[in-house]
């Protein structure tokens, strides 16, 4: 699918400065933003180095490929030094998670083409990876944390055609993200229910986690290394 | 609603479950930012679960639902009646759930009975009445008398489920706020499908177009396709065709759903 080219570098700060009025005006994101001033992701004096995003529908297809790079070189990982006494069943669930995380990733790499964010640094000296808990606990916010973002990203996709291929494509790939999630989540809790969770599924209406970039990208930060500008994703 | 961060209240539900380092990091933060009257991390959260009035009156309040919009909500809500009745009247068959499994099945039954509450609420006056089921589609399945055959078709009804959502999204682009509540319910589904799966000794990700019984095989028809956006993935990447099968869901068109369901409607 042809893609447009990512946008100038001398366009990004102009556009910065629209992403942040609109944010203010839709309520509340500036001062996220603003509070995250500790975050490389949410630098508010964008670093010259940082990465763009691109704009419209490339910059909603690199803000999933950043969070498939970052879930891919996580299970790479821990499926490369798997931890003491892992069971048979959690290592072959570890290599499925690789597999489908560099899948994700590969295709979107694919598909961005020459718009997409270059292989994005990580640090996960947070994880112990020689630790079953520290290595299933970090998977599920992972896992739960993806599921969001795609449930929150499917309105930023523009509604022409290429918009709904590429809503599309994201259902397509959400689902087996939630699938993920119900496994790990399952592996690492006694309770039954924990699969669908009142932590992750709302109690009244039955609706799973839904995040918007900013949310999404401010949860990711501590593992990102690479300095990002964000500031194309379109707003909700 | 127009987006889910700006308040000051704490979140309905808990914020991300992180590793302790991870979470004094972001606690850090959070006591920097209370300093600056915001909450950070997880204030997403706030106006989460979305209000029933909002997502029927705040887009559509002049001109009511697009058609096509309402279409595609009642087609859901028809699964929703489907998956609602079939888990109430399992969980009221006596001796067919073991105890073991009867809080998933339970929890599973809960959320299928509110997405009906919640899509009702949404369609208002325009909402399709329940149909008529017949689980045993015509004497063929003993679902109520017979624990595996019940899992069977709840394996079914949840792929069907996540397939059905996953075709009528791109529908749904021209209501924002209804989409959002159709993502949020179709990645519900398919954390049930998964359970559901794994529940009966299959893997949780669809493997190819595989199943193992032929009397659900419709419900997997086109799963092992490996091209997205005019890309086969198998070509540009070292992860095998079983992988890169079971790494994507694939959607279902409203008449092949149908004739899945349709097995189990009278009328």
């Amino acid at each position: 699918m042809p893609l447009p080219e990512t946008q100038s570098p001398d366009l990004k700060l102009t556009n910065r400065r629209e992403f942040l009025a609109r944010s203010a005006m839709a309520g509340g994101v500036i001062v996220f933003a603003a509070a995250c001033s500790d975050s490389r992701i949410l630098d508010p004096d964008p670093d010259p180095e940082a990465v763009s995003f691109g704009t419209g529908n490339v910059a909603v297809l690199n803000y999933a490929y950043l969070l498939e790079q970052l879930e891919a070189a996580f299970y790479i990982m821990a499926a490369s030094n798997f931890y003491d006494g892992i069971s048979t069943a959690e290592q072959n669930l570890l290599r499925d998670l690789r597999d489908h995380e560099v899948a994700h990733r590969d295709f979107l790499a694919t598909a961005l083409g020459g718009a997409a964010l270059p292989t994005i640094e990580f640090d996960f000296s947070a994880v112990d990876f020689g630790s079953r808990t520290s290595v299933l606990t970090t998977a599920r916010t992972f896992e739960d944390l993806g599921v969001s973002a795609y449930n929150g990203a499917g309105r930023l996709f523009t509604t022409d055609t290429e918009g709904a291929a590429l809503l599309t494509i994201a259902g397509k790939i959400v689902s087996v993200e939630a699938r993920h999630a119900a496994a790990v989540r399952s592996a690492i809790s006694s309770d039954p229910q924990a699969f669908a969770g009142s932590d992750v599924v709302d109690t009244t209406h039955a609706l799973d986690v839904l995040r918007r970039p900013p949310e999404v990208l401010a949860a990711a930060a501590p593992f990102v290394v690479t300095a990002l500008d964000p500031s194309g994703i379109p707003t909700a | 609603m127009s987006n889910t961060t700006s308040s000051d209240t704490p979140p309905s539900m808990p914020s991300l479950d992180l590793e302790p380092e991870i979470t004094e990091r972001l606690t850090s933060r959070r006591d920097a930012l209370r300093g600056a009257g915001v909450w950070g991390l997880g204030a997403a959260l706030a106006s989460l679960p979305l209000g029933l009035g909002v997502l029927a009156k705040s887009a559509f309040a002049q001109q009511g639902i697009p058609q096509q919009v309402q279409d595609i909500l009642n087609f859901a809500l028809t699964l929703e009646y489907l998956e609602a009745e079939y888990y109430t009247l399992g969980m009221a068959a006596p001796g067919l759930i073991p105890a073991a499994h009867r809080p998933i099945f339970d929890l599973i039954r809960v959320h299928e009975v509110q997405h009906v509450e919640l899509l009702q609420s949404v369609l208002g006056g325009a909402a399709v009445a329940k149909p008529e089921f017949d689980f045993t589609a015509g004497g063929a399945f003993a679902p109520f008398t017979d624990y595996a055959q019940f899992q069977v078709l709840a394996q079914a009804f949840e792929d069907t489920g996540v397939r059905a959502y996953k075709g009528g999204a791109a529908g749904l682009a021209v209501a924002p706020d209804l989409l959002d509540a159709g993502l949020q319910i179709h990645s519900v589904e398919a954390r049930h499908a998964s359970e559901v799966r794994a529940l009966r000794g299959q893997s949780r990700w669809i493997q190819f177009a595989d199943t193992d019984v032929a009397a659900i095989a419709a419900v997997y028809a086109g799963e092992d396709n490996t091209t997205h956006a005019g890309i086969d993935v198998t070509g540009i990447t070292n992860v095998g065709p079983l992988g890169v099968t079971e790494a994507w869901d694939e959607p279902l068109g409203v008449p092949e759903v149908l004739e899945i369901a349709g097995l189990f409607i009278v009328s």
